[in-house]
């Protein structure tokens, strides 16, 4: 696939052998467990069930992670920046600038006392060294790229004024103003309305598109990261258990996937029951497959 | 963090309710000892119960028996904590004092504790004009300061412990009403609720078994946390006159007593002043740890 | 006869200028053993009418009836004999200090129901958990292994009608699968009628015979659950959710109609 090999020739983001620990009351818990991936200018996404580690992977990427996290890698790179060790200073410059983080719910995103203009003005200030007029020039441009059909009036908007679809447009702006390579959605869509999904989807897809982004989309939606994305990565118990073309979900190898794809309901395919997901503990420890 | 070990992998499963409750009272037990602030309040909270407990035995003197060739002494080996302007020994009366100051701590939270969250709960679950009526009650009553209200009542009803206990137990219930009634609040649409509305359970069987229980907790901790006032409220009173009457060996009336002597004789404040810090501290502290344990928020 | 039947009806909230209706003459006929599907969006009013005939509304109009009885405002005991409910969130639908026990005995003791212990041993078995697990509080249980105790919860006292609300979104794929089939299974041992509400038409479609489609508090649509098996429905708001729910389409999304602010 042309895809797969453009993925080759420049990949921005690798990461190799990650594992993230935390430390709780009982000990040390593996979140993370031996994750590794390329990431190029296309849509990869991460899915899996609640604790596969699938939203750790993404802090991680990004220096979110809780103090009490341990982080190892062999390699975790993002173009020639060691993501590892760079400083602090650094990271600052990469967070939100070169890459970026949309979360699930916008009302916990947006600064509620804030008018949503002057936010994302704020985030393309914060990296860019212009006059105001011109941030809000650029603002402005950007709602109108998010497909919000009054920029003027919603730039004078409090958060809790607009509804959630255009609550996440408006994170997706405030994330893409500052032209990141690499966008990290974290089930950026899973508190919507399926109609209102569908556009906010369509946004993400266009804006992905044009500016030949890298995105990082992290979900447990299988049926909407098999039309949405170029690549699956399956994660399960910490670990990537399979990695395949997005296209090519239905053949998936690992038993997993399958699993989880069967445990699906659907309307067009009648079930009496639906098959129940068996979980092999030899899954935890196994090699993965390519 | 696999999807397949339970969370409750640690926990091995309870055969009984009672092993369960024991297993629970534990993990709280195992909470509250992580802090060591809390603990070491809760080690002079205990220490202050044996106190008044054994207080025959710990004291060295009697409490109220005058030795007016022996007065204004300074600490020395006789007397730990010197003596009074009546020669009365200043250690033991704090250690008769610790029985006073513990029953009007118990007797205001034995009165507080269910008025405060019987009509906090009553008026959040309820909503409309009972909550109305309440809340307004309780707004008068948290519209004065504490010890002008407790002085107001004793006036009325005329010096004494008892008195003392019933004014403070009147300034000291309407902030566990509110906070009873938010807590209510919050939790009067909660899908548990709504379940067992849906059961057919009456009002009274709801308040009583699914609402107060998860209110208890965090009115616990305010009570707690609220002794510490309530010891200097009687304190207060007791400093005023119009708390325990003497010879009783209040620690508020002590100081009041000793203010007299103050500039010569610093023992006679300094000591029950520092009792009086010392106890409300432990019960703030506790508290404090009390909260982490308990509120149902940190779970 | 129908177990469940919703006549006309309306509910607003709110009075005078600021009144807002949510529910325009919604009429439902659910017969008896049938499973029935309400999806729809946010705000389309399909929870409430749930709600309604949970009894947690009283100032609705129209006729609601279960088992050829007409509902009165109130809810009386009766009607909790014949409908229980599942809630959404498992994690908040069972009390928080409550033992597992303590949460099946509860309704037992409120209708004076004898013989609790065999009855909770009974009901654990039914719903696939272990009897061991009475003694156990919520945090010590899984979303899955809490949404079956509030299943048992629901069934103990052998109701004829569960309403459903979203009872799996909250819950992983693999889990979901699994209180599907329980659900299925139990319809079909008990003899049960279902209401089921949700906005995943994969679920509906799997667990229901029938589907009314709601949206801004009317039934714009009812489909045979069979007749949507690989084919595109007429009505415009159906054809979305099906379509959506099959997969995403780039075109699709220029066809739905912008959203205001």
């Amino acid at each position: 696939m042309t895809q797969e090999t453009q993925v080759i020739q420049s990949p921005m983001l690798q990461v190799e052998d990650l594992r993230v620990s935390f430390k709780t009351g009982e000990g040390m818990v593996d979140a993370v467990r031996g994750v590794s991936f390329n990431l190029g200018r296309e849509k990869l996404a991460i899915v899996g069930e609640s604790g596969s580690g699938k939203s750790t992977v993404g802090r991680t990427l990004l220096r979110l992670h809780p103090k009490s996290a341990r982080i190892t890698a062999t390699q975790m790179r993002f173009g020639d920046i060691d993501l590892l060790s760079c400083s602090e200073k650094t990271m600052q410059g990469i967070r939100g600038r070169r890459m970026s983080m949309i979360m699930q719910d916008p009302k916990y995103s947006l600064n509620p006392v804030m008018r949503v203009g002057d936010q994302i003005a704020e985030a393309y200030l914060a990296h860019h060294k212009v006059p105001r007029k011109e941030a809000d020039q650029r603002v402005l441009t950007m709602l109108e790229a998010v497909r919000i059909r009054d920029p003027q009036r919603v730039f004078r908007m409090y958060p809790h004024e607009v509804s959630g679809g255009m609550g996440q447009r408006i994170m997706i702006a405030m994330m893409l103003i500052t032209e990141p390579e690499i966008v990290i959605a974290d089930e950026p869509t899973s508190a919507l309305d399926v109609s209102v999904r569908l556009q906010v989807l369509a946004t993400l897809d266009d804006l992905v598109s044009q500016r030949g982004l890298g995105l990082i989309f992290i979900s447990h939606d299988l049926n909407l990261v098999r039309s949405f994305c170029d690549r699956v990565l399956v994660m399960y118990a910490g670990r990537v258990v399979e990695s395949i073309a997005a296209a090519d979900l239905d053949k998936a190898q690992h038993p997993y996937t399958q699993g989880l794809l069967a445990a699906l309901p659907s309307v067009d395919a009648r079930r009496p029951r639906l098959p129940v997901l068996q979980r092999d503990p030899s899954w935890l420890t196994e090699p993965i497959h390519a | 963090m696999t999807t397949t070990t339970s969370p409750a992998a640690f926990d091995s499963t309870p055969q009984s309710s009672a092993q369960a409750l024991r297993q629970n009272l534990l993990r709280n037990l195992r909470k509250l000892l992580r802090n060591p602030l809390s603990v070491a309040g809760l080690v002079v909270i205990l220490l202050l119960l044996l106190l008044a407990a054994f207080a025959p035995l710990v004291a060295t003197h009697n409490p109220l028996l005058q030795d007016l060739g022996n007065t204004l002494k300074a600490p020395s080996a006789a007397n730990w904590f010197g003596t009074d302007e009546y020669g009365r020994d200043i250690f033991s009366r704090l250690v008769y004092g610790s029985r006073i100051t513990l029953y009007i701590i118990s007797l205001v939270t034995v009165i507080v504790g269910p008025v405060g969250l019987t009509i906090g709960v009553v008026s959040g679950y309820f909503g409309g004009w009972v909550d109305t009526v309440f809340m307004r009650i309780t707004d008068i009553f948290v519209s004065f300061p504490g010890l002008v209200l407790a002085l107001a009542f004793v006036a009325a009803l005329g010096p004494g412990l008892d008195h003392a206990v019933i004014a403070i137990a009147l300034t000291a219930w309407p902030p566990i009403a509110r906070l009873a009634r938010a807590e209510t609040l919050s939790l009067r649409k909660a899908d548990f609720i709504v379940a067992v509305q849906l059961q057919g359970a009456s009002p009274l069987r709801i308040l009583v078994r699914h609402v107060a229980p998860m209110c208890l907790s965090s009115v616990v901790v305010r009570l707690t946390m609220n002794m510490a006032g309530i010891i200097l409220t009687a304190a207060g009173l007791g400093f005023l006159g119009l708390g325990a009457q003497p010879p009783i060996p209040e620690w508020g009336a002590m100081i009041s007593a000793g203010r007299r002597y103050m500039l010569e004789c610093w023992w006679l404040v300094a000591m029950p002043g520092a009792a009086i810090m010392m106890v409300s501290l432990a019960f703030n502290l506790f508290g404090d740890g009390m909260r982490d344990v308990l509120d149902p928020r940190s779970e | 006869m129908a177990m469940i039947e919703v006549d006309k009806l309306n509910l607003s909230f709110g009075e005078g200028d600021d009144a807002n209706q949510v529910l325009h003459d919604v009429c439902i006929a659910v017969s008896e053993g049938e499973a029935f599907g309400l999806v729809g969006e946010s705000g389309s009013g399909k929870t409430t009418v749930l709600r309604c005939l949970a009894g947690q509304y009283n100032h609705w109009s129209g006729r609601l009836a279960i088992d050829g009885e007409n509902l009165g405002r109130k809810l009386e005991k009766a009607r909790c004999r014949k409908v229980q409910m599942v809630f959404q969130d498992p994690y908040g639908s069972l009390h928080p200090r409550h033992t597992v026990e303590t949460a099946l005995t509860e309704p037992l003791a409120i209708h004076g129901i004898g013989d609790a212990s065999r009855r909770i041993d009974a009901i654990l078995t039914k719903v696939g958990l272990p009897t061991s697990f009475r003694y156990r509080y919520p945090h010590q249980l899984s979303g899955g292994q809490r949404q079956r105790v509030a299943i048992a919860r629901a069934l103990i006292l052998e109701p004829r009608i569960l309403l459903l609300d979203e009872p799996t979104s909250a819950l992983d794929v693999s889990v979901q699968a699994e209180i599907l089939n329980l659900l299925a299974d139990l319809r079909q041992r008990e003899g049960l009628t279902y209401l089921l509400v949700t906005h995943d038409l994969g679920v509906v479609a799997h667990l229901c015979d029938r589907v009314a489609v709601m949206q801004h508090g009317r039934i714009v649509d009812l489909i045979e659950s069979a007749n949507l098996v690989g084919c595109v429905p007429e009505h415009p708001y159906t054809r979305m959710l099906v379509e959506a729910s099959r997969h995403y389409d780039r075109h699709m999304a220029d066809s739905v109609a912008p959203e205001a602010a």
